[in-house]
């Protein structure tokens, strides 16, 4: 009897459940069952991968980040609700798509800042007053958060910018102007201000 | 051990997905598997925030498979009464005719036909299946076994 019953494998039932799931996400996106929205965007740094709650953009993780450690942290901090969604994602795409095209200097998004602690926030906020086309030094944003003598701790916590590219930490550089260090890697930090023109320290301040 | 957050809902679906899909082919047929799927996955993700992992997730979403079995069971079985529910659309569409035990399973009473297929196609133990069932261990085994054995007058 038990044989007879089996009238679908698990290959076919995996099959067939993971084009079921494409409806499924669509219907919990407009039931408004979606907290946190992720999707994936091809990029000139490589892959994307995005996270969008109804606050705005929490998260930007280059390729070779642990997406799995990333989501465990977003059911913990956001919400469990994590579903894959192209509309949740769709802005963001659209203005990052914009930068890398040239055509965007500025972003226009809602930001969720609950992935950072305050002390991340507050640097990261004096790091978004740094403009496209300019760099600034970590002992000057050390100086705007008025803790001058925390230059360190200033680069540890951009080395923790959980929105980069949007959160311009790339701007930030050493006083001698050289790039130092970057989460995502100097390559990039390289190409993102070349992209915007490669901008120096001494031409700006 | 405590109880902790769930995992991301993306996780959870891609665990337990192929079981509920495979779970929902017998218990309500090929035809209406998919929306019984997306309803059972909706009411999860509705309850999903409050939900603790108690490492028994597999038995929490197989729970509300089995309820919204037999809610889509009673609706279809009583098709000509006025409910205030919209009609089921799919209820008019004809299930593909595989073979006898299909159709005898598909006309068990909803509680049987659920008990059944957790039992001989989810290899589900009694006390979970009467846990789904809303019922006692004796009325579960109950269950299957009244379930079997119209099943094998059918087929013969």
């Amino acid at each position: 009897m038990s044989n007879e019953l089996h009238t679908i494998s698990i290959e076919e039932a995996q099959a067939r459940a993971e084009r079921a799931d494409t409806a499924l996400r669509e219907a919990a996106e407009a039931a408004g069952l979606v907290d946190v929205g992720i999707g994936t965007m091809p990029s000139p740094v490589g892959e994307l991968y995005l996270a969008v709650t109804r606050k705005g953009l929490a998260c930007i993780a280059f390729e070779e980040q642990d997406r799995d450690g990333l989501e465990r942290r977003f059911a913990q901090e956001l919400s469990p609700r994590v579903v894959a969604s192209a509309r949740a994602t769709d802005a963001v795409r659209r203005q990052l798509d914009e930068y890398f095209g040239g055509a965007r200097h500025a972003f226009e998004l809602d930001l969720d800042r609950r992935l950072m602690s305050p002390f991340v926030e507050k640097v990261l906020g004096a790091t978004a007053a740094v403009p496209f086309g300019e760099v600034s030094s970590y002992g000057a944003v050390a100086s705007r958060i008025r803790r001058p003598n925390a230059a360190r701790a200033v680069g540890a916590a951009l080395g923790t910018n959980p929105i980069p590219i949007v959160v311009p930490c790339h701007r930030i550089v050493g006083a001698n102007g050289k790039l130092t260090g970057y989460a995502g890697g100097l390559d990039r930090k390289e190409f993102l201000l070349h992209l915007e023109g490669d901008p120096t320290l001494f031409a700006t301040s | 051990m405590g109880t902790r957050t769930p995992p991301p809902f993306e996780r959870f679906l891609s665990e337990h997905g192929a079981t509920v899909m495979r779970f929902l082919v017998v218990a309500v047929g090929s035809a209406h598997a998919d929306d019984v799927y997306q309803e059972t996955f909706l009411s999860a993700l509705r309850a999903y925030p409050k939900v603790r992992d108690d490492g028994r997730l597999d038995r929490w979403i197989l729970r509300i498979a089995s309820r919204t079995a037999i809610d889509h069971h009673r609706r279809v079985a009583k098709g000509p009464t006025p409910t205030p529910m919209p009609p089921d659309r799919a209820v008019h569409d004809p299930e593909p005719l595989d073979d006898g035990l299909r159709d005898a399973v598909a006309a068990l009473p909803a509680k049987q036909r659920i008990a059944v297929v957790l039992r001989h196609v989810m290899d589900r133990p009694y006390d979970e299946i009467a846990e789904v069932l809303g019922s006692t261990e004796v009325a579960a085994r109950a269950n299957v076994s009244a379930g079997l054995k119209s099943l094998r007058e059918r087929v013969g």
